[in-house]
């Protein structure tokens, strides 16, 4: 009897892990979106009873999950590339659209003297005299935001210089966690970071100009085998309220 | 705290345990037999989860159940829907970095059974499995107790498995150790901490348990871990 009732009670758990009274709409974020997302998503559900969920992580590793069989419904890529790649593969439902655009910035954490220009003079003599020990970025060859750093790195000529020093994190968000740590001199973060309370308190930035990199155009797209609400939500991000939402956190109009 | 990352955790152990246990008892009772070559060969291919980095479960796992695998496609074949990304992925991880904490721990109260106990069961006319079933294996429950705990506490601990292969989706693979990595990576660092807290508590919790019931009146604490 007693083994019946905790077959039961297993079974219990093991069905209400995964059932859920509306099936939500199942989002693979890229990491610089947490704060533009989270509260849309939120928006969303009170407008419209749908819940959201997301993950957030690197684009790149969303293209592997994804070409693996990874259960979303919706790609918010930060880079467009990868939605290119699925779309290619008839893994989405049609080519996306863009629905933002990123910028990058140097973040210098409290504490490390370096001064702030849109030029990054300062940031390039401060790694050729010692005041900067380690570098944050996110991994470039899987993360949008590290292969924009690289861009930029590479063309104020310290690719090479700079290699023993970087830090990488597994997504644009590791990479901020990194920055605000203490534990690093400098980091590039997305503009959008820079909008969380955390990342004010602990140093200041300034955002580099798109001439030192190519841009960083945010392409999303509906996933092959999605489910029915997630068309709704892709035209709900489209609109005039969430795109304000984007733009009030750290991204421009694409 | 993230509730259903807890209720996640929590499915994952008890049906970890359930799925094991038997397992374990049968794995260990056959290991328990003998000292011969090719059981000790044996018992270091299933106890390899002890000892090999989480990655390399996790990517040997990653390949064995990706789209174009064998077995994701018996499995999709089967359920309808894949089986890298799901709950049913992270168990089956979880049942492969588990096995040595379900057999060892058995196997080695087994083997502390007196070989005149199993001779005086079979002069009683007592079968092979009679003798498993009523005499052994009574006499082995600490050694049961703390292959159940052991597990449970072992899968609510783990990560970087689960990790490579969950994919951290809310309600599916998000379990607590993920979690906690994700509010970090969201800077939501209390959240994470009291997450952090409480799995501090139940591995202190279980790891008194288990001492604990080791110990009795007149013997010396002998805990299988």
């Amino acid at each position: 009897m007693k083994k019946i009732v905790f077959l039961a009670l297993l079974q219990v758990l093991f069905v209400s892990a995964q059932s859920l009274n509306t099936v939500p709409v199942k989002v693979a974020a890229a990491s610089d979106l947490r704060l533009a997302l989270g509260s849309i998503a939120d928006d969303y559900f009170q407008l419209t009873g749908q819940k959201v969920q997301i993950t957030y992580g690197s684009s790149g590793n969303f293209y592997r999950q994804i070409m693996q069989g990874g259960p979303f419904d919706l790609l918010m890529s930060a880079d467009e590339s990868y939605v290119q790649k699925l779309n290619d593969q008839k893994l989405t439902q049609g080519p996306g659209h863009l629905y933002a655009k990123g910028r990058i910035v140097l973040f210098i954490p409290q504490g490390a003297k370096i001064s702030l220009d849109p030029e990054l003079k300062d940031f390039k003599l401060a790694l050729l005299d010692g005041r900067i020990r380690k570098v944050a970025i996110a991994n470039p060859v899987y993360a949008p935001y590290g292969r924009v750093a690289q861009e930029i790195l590479e063309k104020i000529g310290v690719w090479d210089k700079v290699q023993s020093q970087l830090v990488l994190g597994d997504n644009v968000a590791q990479a901020t966690e990194f920055a605000i740590s203490g534990n690093v001199q400098a980091g590039f973060i997305p503009f959008s970071a820079t909008y969380n309370d955390s990342v004010r308190k602990s140093g200041t930035w300034v955002v580099i100009p798109e001439s030192l990199h190519s841009p960083i155009l945010q392409r999303m797209a509906i996933l092959k085998g999605a489910n029915a609400a997630t068309q709704r939500l892709y035209d709900y991000l489209l609109q005039p309220q969430s795109q304000r939402k984007f733009q009030d956190t750290g991204f421009q109009s694409p | 705290m993230d509730w259903q990352a807890f209720q996640l955790s929590i499915s994952l152990a008890l049906c970890s345990v359930a799925i094991l246990i038997p397992f374990g008892i049968l794995l260990g009772h056959y290991l328990a037999r003998s000292y011969s070559l090719w059981n000790q060969l044996l018992k270091a291919v299933f106890a390899l989860p002890l000892v090999l980095p989480p990655t390399v479960m996790g990517y040997y796992l990653l390949v064995s159940m990706g789209r174009d695998s064998w077995l994701s496609q018996i499995y999709v074949f089967l359920f309808h829907e894949p089986l890298a990304f799901s709950f049913q992925g992270i168990l089956l991880g979880s049942l492969i970095f588990n096995l040595p904490f379900a057999f060892i721990p058995i196997q080695r109260a087994l083997e502390d059974i007196p070989e005149e106990l199993k001779d005086a069961a079979r002069t009683c006319g007592l079968s092979h499995w009679q003798s498993l079933f009523k005499i052994e294996l009574p006499l082995a429950w600490k050694g049961i107790l703390s292959a159940v705990i052991m597990t449970f506490a072992h899968t609510l601990g783990e990560f970087g498995v689960i990790l490579m292969v969950g994919g951290n989706i809310p309600g599916q693979t998000r379990t607590l150790s993920i979690a906690i990595y994700d509010k970090v990576q969201g800077l939501e660092m209390g959240s994470a901490g009291l997450m952090s807290i409480f799995l501090v508590l139940v591995a202190f919790g279980t790891l008194l348990l288990t001492q604990l019931l080791a110990t009795t009146k007149d013997q010396k604490p002998k805990a299988y871990l």
